[in-house]
């Protein structure tokens, strides 16, 4: 088990193309670290870098204090889970497992000792003798993460090990990473484009665009003070509401009403705002505490129940908020396509109580928590408010 | 339908017979007497194992065969080994000059050997290659390389690369990645490609008949040219027929032998699928 550090650490391909950029990050000793960002942003090509299967342009990388830039991959004693899990197809489960082992010379009982363990920890026992062509996604999925955890190393490294499986495995496996990490208490570093895998796993996650370390932080401080605009559209699912709004004489004007400045916000002209899906409710379930809640009308557009919780869209009289950050999340999500997202009018989604009754294409009352309002620089998205601590 | 199936079974017999009937003519005459041969007959009157008695016990012909199988092997061994390294280079390696290496390989495979021959000829004199087994190995290698590598590069590229990344991080240098992961896997190609240039080296008359003098290096298609008949008025059809047969044996046997090994697939279950 080690630390991991990156010191100003650059990728920079033959072609000029910067994949990484003066990356700072320390990992620590047995932390469970995610990367995570849209596809192209640097943290696959981050993660390679620590196995070695990339080289370092600049900067340097440090495992357990030891500079490792020129380190060939076998000689940091790293392990990693591929994606695509590259199980070797030639050879059992067992060998598969045992390969490493093998590679570092350990004799033939040993080898066999750990990799039964590794087999009664992942429930792999009955597979050991069978070929990966044989086996399920799960069981494939298990097989590398056996292929990891035979050889105890400094730190293991997973590639989207759960992107493959379908949506309930991935559940499950999930929860089983989980389980095995804290198990081990090894040094974890995990990249996924799942915001859910992200904020569910990770002590903490580093949140990646186009090369550059966005914020690293635990999940609840990520999700509940995003450093900038990227971030807070990132985080969550259904993704924040962004709207164009300014603020004067410590009100903010909303497309819905003037509300108070949240408190620690330093703001005057055109701004961003950022509510949360969650942040808003039906009007008519609100508590107590009615200081906080500010009330309008919302022409309703659609209503989708999921049993637990409803989401009603709503449209926004104003025109949608613009911005790099916010273009190129929607490009990520794919909804750069989709007509009804950004355009003139700006469209929300509020997530209410399952016993409200709001109708679609009807006009519903709905409150606002004030408290929770983010406010963001239009001109190169930071947050606007002061950070606690 | 009955009709296509039909029509399927008779082209297919058509084929058979154009290639099979000659081989079948071959034996039988490897198995007649002199006196029969000019009789026209597939079927001998008289059956006779002289012809292959007569071709074991003179030394031109085992000499020859000696010559043919250590030279065979030897080409294809040490043109797989260095055309899976070339090839192992091409599918995984960006550099420059690849496209040029890859187009002047191919040329080379076009290139007619006869024309060669004669520089050949006179450059070995020279050198002293002339009439020894690697007088015929280099050539051989020279004109089954640019194949080898463009087969097994093909079967490089279907092995994904995470697999070697995974060896190597588990702990494997760069060789025993490819050692240990990449060949096996490659396997049914590098036995393709065996087969392919072991067969070349066999067939070759062109190179054989050239480039040899004596028994020293002489193939079994260059001594058959130049067996003796009983008498100076006699053409050696029998012994030629039966040196025909007793070389076209090795052939069948390498292709019954690895058939099993050339199947696809070999890869399935390495990656999601």
């Amino acid at each position: 088990m080690a630390a991991i550090q990156f010191d100003d650490v650059t990728k920079r391909y033959d072609d000029g193309f910067e994949a990484v950029k003066h990356m700072d990050l320390d990992i620590t000793d047995g932390e469970f670290m995610i990367l995570v960002g849209p596809s192209g942003c640097g943290k696959s090509t981050a993660l390679r870098m620590i196995a070695g299967l990339e080289d370092i342009t600049d900067g340097e990388l440090r495992i357990g204090d030891q500079v490792v830039n020129d380190r060939a991959p076998k000689d940091r004693d790293i392990a990693m889970v591929f994606q695509n899990y590259a199980l070797y197809p030639h050879m059992t489960v067992r060998d598969n497992m045992g390969f490493a082992l093998k590679m570092a010379g350990e004799d033939k009982g040993t080898i066999n000792q750990k990799v039964e363990e590794a087999a009664r920890i992942l429930d792999l026992q009955q597979h050991l003798d069978r070929k990966p062509a044989n086996l399920s996604g799960g069981q494939r999925q298990r097989v590398a993460m056996g292929r990891a955890i035979v050889r105890s190393p400094k730190a293991f490294l997973m590639d989207e090990p759960l992107s493959n499986l379908d949506a309930k495995l991935r559940v499950q496996m999930r929860s089983e990473v989980s389980r095995i990490q804290q198990r081990l208490g090894t040094t974890t570093v995990y990249v996924t484009h799942d915001q859910t895998e992200a904020m569910t796993l990770g002590d903490r996650v580093a949140v990646m665009r186009a090369g550059i370390l966005q914020q690293v932080d635990t999940p609840r401080e990520l999700y509940n003070h995003p450093r900038n605009l990227f971030v807070a559209g990132f985080i969550g699912s259904p993704a924040m509401n962004f709207f164009t709004a300014t603020v004067e004489n410590g009100k903010v004007r909303l497309p819905f009403g003037e509300v108070p400045v949240p408190a620690g916000v330093q703001a005057g002209g055109d701004v961003i705002a950022g509510i949360r899906p969650e942040d808003f409710e039906d009007a008519g379930f609100i508590g107590s505490d009615e200081g906080q809640w500010h009330a309008f009308d919302a022409p309703i557009e659609l209503v989708e129940s999921m049993g637990s919780e409803i989401y009603a869209h709503f449209k926004v009289e104003a025109p949608a908020a613009q911005s790099q950050e916010l273009a190129e999340l929607a490009a990520d999500s794919g909804m750069a396509d989709v007509p009804s997202a950004g355009g003139e009018e700006a469209h929300a989604v509020a997530r209410l109580v399952p016993e409200s009754e709001v109708q679609a294409g009807a006009k519903a009352r709905l409150a606002l928590d004030t408290s929770k309002l983010h406010l963001f620089d239009p001109s190169d998205g930071t947050n606007l408010a002061q950070r606690r601590g | 339908m009955n009709r296509r199936v039909g029509g399927w079974i008779a082209a297919d017999l058509l084929v058979l017979v154009l290639a099979l009937f000659p081989v079948l003519w071959i034996v039988s005459l490897s198995l007649k007497t002199p006196a029969q041969v000019g009789d026209g007959r597939l079927i001998p009157s008289e059956f006779s194992l002289d012809n292959y008695e007569g071709i074991f016990d003179q030394g031109v012909f085992t000499d020859a065969l000696r010559n043919s199988i250590g030279i065979a092997l030897i080409s294809t061994v040490i043109a797989v080994t260095i055309a899976s390294l070339a090839a192992y280079a091409i599918a995984r390696l960006e550099f420059p000059g690849k496209a040029l290496v890859l187009a002047s390989a191919l040329a080379i495979a076009m290139f007619p050997p006869i024309s060669i021959v004669g520089p050949l000829f006179e450059l070995w004199r020279n050198i002293g290659l002339f009439d020894t087994w690697p007088g015929l190995i280099i050539p051989y290698m020279t004109f089954t390389l640019p194949l080898a590598i463009y087969t097994l590069s093909a079967f490089f590229r279907e092995i994904p690369w995470e697999l070697e990344q995974a060896a190597q991080v588990d702990g494997a240098t760069p060789f025993q990645a490819f050692r240990k992961v990449i060949v096996p896997l490659a396997a049914p190609g590098v036995f393709t490609t065996m087969i392919l240039v072991f067969i070349f080296a066999w067939n070759d008359f062109v190179f054989a008949v050239s480039l040899t003098s004596t028994s020293a290096a002489q193939t079994v298609p260059a001594a058959m040219s130049q067996f003796p008949g009983a008498s100076q008025f006699q053409a050696p059809t029998g012994s030629i027929a039966a040196a025909a047969v007793v070389v076209t044996v090795p052939i069948i046997i390498m292709v019954l032998l690895f058939q099993r090994r050339i199947v696809a697939g070999l890869t399935a279950g390495a990656v999601k699928g």
